[in-house]
């Protein structure tokens, strides 16, 4: 269990250079122009431009500035330590302006995963206990609807028939009401349109997976003998059935977790809300590369160290994972 | 998606069959994987009805000129003032504009239809990559085996657990720049979103491959070959290729509406698909601060990559479902 875990930790390590390299070659070898000039604001002296290179260190060669970037972002390497770079478009650093809205983006996710959990799963196992049926069907058909439905406009539809202000039911807070909305209930309220949004699609796809695992699991032989002995059907597909469906769920879970920490981007432009994706989507429309960069790379960690969290998570919970 | 023709209907066509053999009626033949494959997927009538949409569909983009000629509608960058309002503010459906205007008076309709090329365009040459791309590299590791394998499998791994997304949206914003990037390579709309989907989507299609041609290769009829004396060449491409022919066409059916998403995402947050060019996903961002007022301008083109992803989707699983009788949803 511990070499496993080493192992994993190893390959996270590997993954996070690799991550940070290609993040570094996108935002810093790639793109043609020249971000000195561009920083220089109109028309800049040639003196200028110099004077921002050097002091940006891009006077030295791509390996060393890959080194520095490396120095930055890791603490207690000589450099300050835990620095994303800096937005000259705002005049802040990045990774505070990340971290200030990371709580409203954990909020949304959070919230969004509970549930979709309690929507997709139910749907999922009553699918698959009746398969064929013309319930199965429809909720299926539904669940297939909401997963080629891309969220940004099923935001703007509920938006359209239900937020308050300009809905055909104005029966919710709507756009941009999470900003204005104070106190816990207050904020939850405003986040009641966008949970169900982006729920939807994830519900859908919860409740497919788990219909398919389910009716696979219900054909193995550990299942008959269950019912042989003469447990209530009940008891069959919950202690069961469902038990052996849902721990691939865990999988599915973490990783969806960890890509909507790193900023649930087109929701919460849809909705305005002050996110991690909030901030990124801002940071695109201004060409505002370092806040980009600073984002993509913070959304990537979430998403390697929640997969991490995931296999070492799986490694308990299913006994036929081998170490 | 299921229909419900279960496996007594698969049987009693097959019965019909072997009574015409008995009787002499017929000649015996055995079908190919392809053959079987149609068989059970004409049995699904949705995926077949999606089917014929996205015929349908592919059709109108191709003639989507002709056709918004044919029907009158302006063209599809023709900024009218006539269309909007006293206050500036784009009109609804009407008996010149079908679909109604945009907040500058371009008419939704050629928009849409424009759009629809564009998405169309954009997910087939993206996919069409990826899979050249994928099934290479996957029969090239599967095949070959040894350190070629090695160091393809641990590429497919990294860029599998990589945020892809993430990524492409760096990729695209690093590139929004007019110069493109890559010193001009990369040009900003159109190869960029190309670019992000062969990178997001090949190591998904190398992987199964890679798996499936690990088996195969071990089949006895590639031994046969392999003792007849032929080539590897010939073996991987008279051999092994048509056994991944099926495999081919279903993940192909299965990653074209998420990339059709993935293009109209990029377009939404403004890096992908660059204006004036129409896309559905660009419409959707436009329609974000007018939706309240003009809700045609977020409904159409809403609904057309709505029921175009819908189409494919459903086809999707209908193919799966046929190739993989077993596991699929048709029980």
């Amino acid at each position: 269990m511990a070499a496993y875990i080493a192992r994993r930790l190893l390959w996270v390590v590997f993954l996070l250079f690799m991550i940070t390299l290609i993040t570094f070659v996108i935002f810093t070898v790639l793109p043609s122009g020249d971000p000195a000039v561009l920083r220089a604001g109109r028309q800049p002296s040639p003196q200028l431009i110099a004077a921002i290179r050097e002091q940006l260190g891009l006077d030295k060669s791509k390996p060393v500035q890959f080194i520095n970037y490396i120095g930055n972002i890791l603490p207690f390497l000589g450099h300050n330590g835990f620095d994303f770079g800096f937005s000259y478009q705002n005049q802040q650093d990045v990774l505070p302006a990340i971290l200030d809205r990371l709580p409203t983006t954990i909020f949304l996710t959070l919230g969004a995963v509970i549930l979709w959990l309690c929507i997709g799963l139910p749907i999922g196992i009553l699918s698959a206990v009746r398969t064929g049926t013309w319930y199965d069907r429809l909720a299926m058909g539904i669940a297939l609807v909401f997963i080629s439905a891309p969220v940004y406009f099923l935001g703007l539809v509920a938006l359209y028939l239900f937020a308050n202000d300009i809905g055909v039911f104005p029966i919710l807070p709507g756009n941009s009401a999470y900003e204005q909305a104070s106190g816990f209930f207050g904020k939850a309220e405003a986040l009641i349109l966008p949970w169900f949004v982006l729920a939807a699609a994830f519900a859908a796809v919860y409740a497919r997976f788990l219909r398919g695992n389910l009716i696979d699991t219900l054909q193995e032989d550990f299942i008959r003998t269950a019912r042989a002995k003469g447990l209530s059907e009940r008891k069959v597909i919950f202690r069961h059935g469902v038990r052996a469906a849902i721990t691939p769920i865990v999988t599915l879970l973490g990783l969806d977790i960890g890509i909507l920490l790193g900023g649930a981007i087109l929701t919460e432009t849809v909705f305005n809300i002050p996110g991690i994706g909030r901030y990124a989507y801002n940071a695109i429309t201004q060409s505002d590369l370092p806040v980009i960069q600073g984002t993509v790379l913070f959304g990537a960690f979430f998403i390697v160290m929640m997969s991490l969290l995931v296999d070492i998570l799986y490694a308990f919970i299913d006994p036929r994972v081998r170490y | 998606m299921s229909t419900g023709t279960g496996a007594s209907d698969l049987l009693h066509a097959e019965d019909t069959a072997v009574d015409e053999i008995v009787a002499g009626k017929a000649p015996v033949a055995a079908r190919s994987p392809l053959q079987l494959f149609w068989r059970r997927f004409r049995k699904d009538k949705v995926a077949l009805v999606a089917g014929c949409f996205i015929l349908f569909e592919i059709t109108v983009a191709i003639l989507a000129e002709p056709i918004r000629k044919l029907l009158g509608a302006p063209p599809p960058n023709l900024q009218s003032t006539k269309a909007l309002d006293e206050f500036g503010l784009p009109l609804g459906p009407s008996a010149d504009h079908i679909m109604g205007v945009d907040q500058i008076g371009r008419d939704v309709f050629s928009r849409v239809l424009n759009g629809a090329q564009v998405s169309l365009k954009v997910a087939f040459i993206g996919t069409g990559l990826s899979v050249v791309i994928g099934v290479s590299m996957g029969m090239i590791a599967g095949y070959y085996r040894g350190w070629v394998d090695t160091a393809i499998a641990r590429c497919i791994d990294i860029l599998l657990a990589f945020p892809v997304l993430l990524l492409g949206l760096g990729l695209a914003s690093a590139c929004s720049d007019k110069d493109g990037c890559l010193g001009g390579v990369l040009q900003p709309g159109l190869p960029v979103v190309i670019a992000i989907i062969v990178i997001a989507n090949w190591p998904y299609v190398a992987r199964i491959i890679r798996g499936q041609v690990l088996s195969l290769r071990e089949k006895e009829f590639v031994e046969a070959s392999t003792s007849l004396g032929a080539s590897n060449m010939r073996i991987i491409f008279r051999e092994i290729l048509p056994n991944l022919v099926a495999p081919i066409i279903v993940y192909t059916t299965l990653f074209i509406p998420a990339n059709i998403l993935l293009e109209a995402a990029l377009s939404f947050l403004g890096v992908g698909v660059q204006p004036p060019q129409a896309s559905w996903g660009k419409m959707l961002a436009d329609a974000t601060s007018i939706f309240d007022s003009a809700w045609w301008y977020m409904f159409f083109p809403g609904m057309a990559l709505l029921l175009t992803v819908l189409a494919f989707n459903l086809v999707g699983d209908g193919m799966q479902d046929a190739l993989n009788p077993k596991s699929g949803q048709n029980r």
